[in-house]
């Protein structure tokens, strides 16, 4: 009990001291995870607004296999983003493992899934009669698509935190492919592993009540646009 | 002007293995108000879609003002041309998740009017339905009375040749019933060929200037307003007129 006390009391005395290593790492971490989730979002919106609007042979297999996809393993995505970029692999020429690029790149295939899976369900739940409505106002198949997507709009950020969400508690993969290196490839969910292992936890307990914060706060966000999407 | 018409000609459509409507032939007279009725399943709202390119017949043809539908013979540019000149206004009111104004500039958008044309058409439109004070609601938020005037004006705005009803009134309260029947007779009055399916035969009698009778996927009766509730043709049109089971 009175490890976990000290603990905390360290913790919020690096808070509030803006103590620069805590700082720096939290700044990492939402720079990895903020452009892994563009990224992600680039690729994982058009996927699943396709999938959802267009009819194609292999549509519902294509479904099947992001939501699949959704459930990844992280520390399955870390090796296999390893075996990819390390020193022996086929895309290790580019010198891209022990890297924030290499972190970026496994937190993509992590959160692209996620998005596009989540989209793709918000699209095919969108009422028919919408469809039906904007046919008969005389739309053309782009403009339906594009009212429809702008009916999902709601859902479409809601897949796109939910896919933030994911990966900054994320510490399996980031962690095989950033080596946890300080102050280069050191985030929160690896700095909380390592911290905790060298029964440091007053880093740990603070990084802790970073994240619950951030996990908080993307609730919230996700409360009140269901709450303005609801009809 | 408004030229288009609608001919039906050996319609029909299979759902699921089910007849759902069987060899109709009907015409629509240009300018006027036609009702169509008949007990729920009895192919009223199919006709309805099939008329106006939502749906794809199993077998016929639609032909709007001599020339085919388009869906057919598989021209979508020509289909879309002749959607253009169509509206409908579903059962339920289902407007989009935004400002009722931007709901009522809709059609007019994705005929790229410009903003000046579209503003005054607009607000013209939801003048008469008294809902120009609503404008910048949520239109999800409007009540179901409000929602089916917006979605009527929605129509209106875009000036159709033929605008389908698919009972438009029903769940109304009466206030609501007696402003959607005054704007479907100015849209009348304007050229407008309207098709309205409706449940309720008062309200057939009240707006239609023809009734079609709709029983099992066929058209079992077509005619006048007064000749069709003064001189049924058919023993099971009066049945139905009388309010006895026809099933």
């Amino acid at each position: 009990m009175e490890t976990i006390f000290s603990g905390f009391l360290k913790a919020i005395g690096l808070l509030i001291s803006f103590d620069k290593e805590l700082y720096g790492i939290i700044l990492l971490s939402l720079i990895i995870s903020g452009g892994a989730v563009i990224i992600a979002t680039f690729l994982g919106l058009p996927l699943g607004i396709i999938t959802g609007l267009k009819k194609f042979f292999g549509r519902d297999f294509l479904a099947t296999l992001l939501n699949t996809f959704m459930g990844l393993p992280p520390v399955v995505v870390g090796l296999t983003v390893y075996l990819i970029l390390s020193r022996s692999g086929p895309l290790g020429f580019m010198d891209l493992i022990y890297t924030p690029y290499a972190m970026v790149i496994a937190q993509v295939i992590l959160a692209t899934p996620i998005i596009a899976a989540l989209s793709h369900s918000t699209v095919v739940a969108i009422d028919p009669i919408i469809r039906d409505t904007a046919r008969t106002l005389g739309a053309t198949s782009s403009q339906i698509a594009w009212t429809i997507i702008q009916e999902s709009r709601y859902s479409l950020v809601t897949s796109v935190i939910a896919g933030f969400g994911r990966i900054t508690a994320e510490v399996g993969a980031v962690l095989i492919v950033g080596g946890n290196i300080a102050g280069y490839t050191r985030v929160m969910t690896t700095t909380i592993a390592l911290e905790t292992s060298k029964g440091e936890f007053g880093v740990a307990i603070a990084l802790g009540i970073i994240l619950i914060l951030i996990s908080f706060l993307i609730n919230s966000m996700l409360h009140a646009i269901r709450k303005k999407g609801i009809r | 002007m408004k030229t288009l018409s609608i001919e039906i000609k050996d319609l029909s459509k299979v759902y699921n293995g089910q007849s759902v409507l069987r060899g109709c032939n009907l015409t629509f007279d240009r300018g006027l108000i036609h009702a169509l009725i008949g007990p729920n399943g009895s192919g009223k709202t199919t006709l309805l879609r099939l008329c106006n390119l939502l749906d794809v017949p199993s077998n016929g043809e639609v032909l709007l003002k001599n020339l085919d539908s388009g869906l057919n013979s598989g021209s979508l540019k020509n289909s879309i041309e002749l959607r253009r000149r169509m509206a409908m206004v579903f059962h339920r009111p289902s407007l989009f998740n935004t400002t009722v104004w931007k709901n009522i500039l809709y059609g007019l958008k994705v005929r790229g009017i410009n903003r000046k044309e579209s503003e005054r058409k607009g607000k013209k439109a939801l003048e008469m339905v008294g809902l120009w004070k609503l404008k910048d609601r949520n239109a999800l938020t409007l009540s179901v009375g409000e929602s089916q005037r917006v979605a009527l004006a929605r129509a209106m705005v875009i000036d159709p040749e033929v605008l389908f009803l698919d009972e438009p009134t029903s769940n109304l309260d009466p206030g609501s019933v007696v402003i959607i029947e005054e704007i479907i007779k100015d849209m009348k009055k304007s050229g407008t060929t309207i098709i309205l399916v409706t449940q309720n035969i008062f309200q057939a009698k009240r707006l239609a200037d023809k009734v079609i009778f709709l029983l099992d996927g066929m058209v079992v009766e077509y005619g006048n307003t007064f000749d069709f509730f003064n001189n049924p043709k058919g023993e099971r049109t009066m049945r139905f007129i009388n309010g006895e089971m026809v099933y």
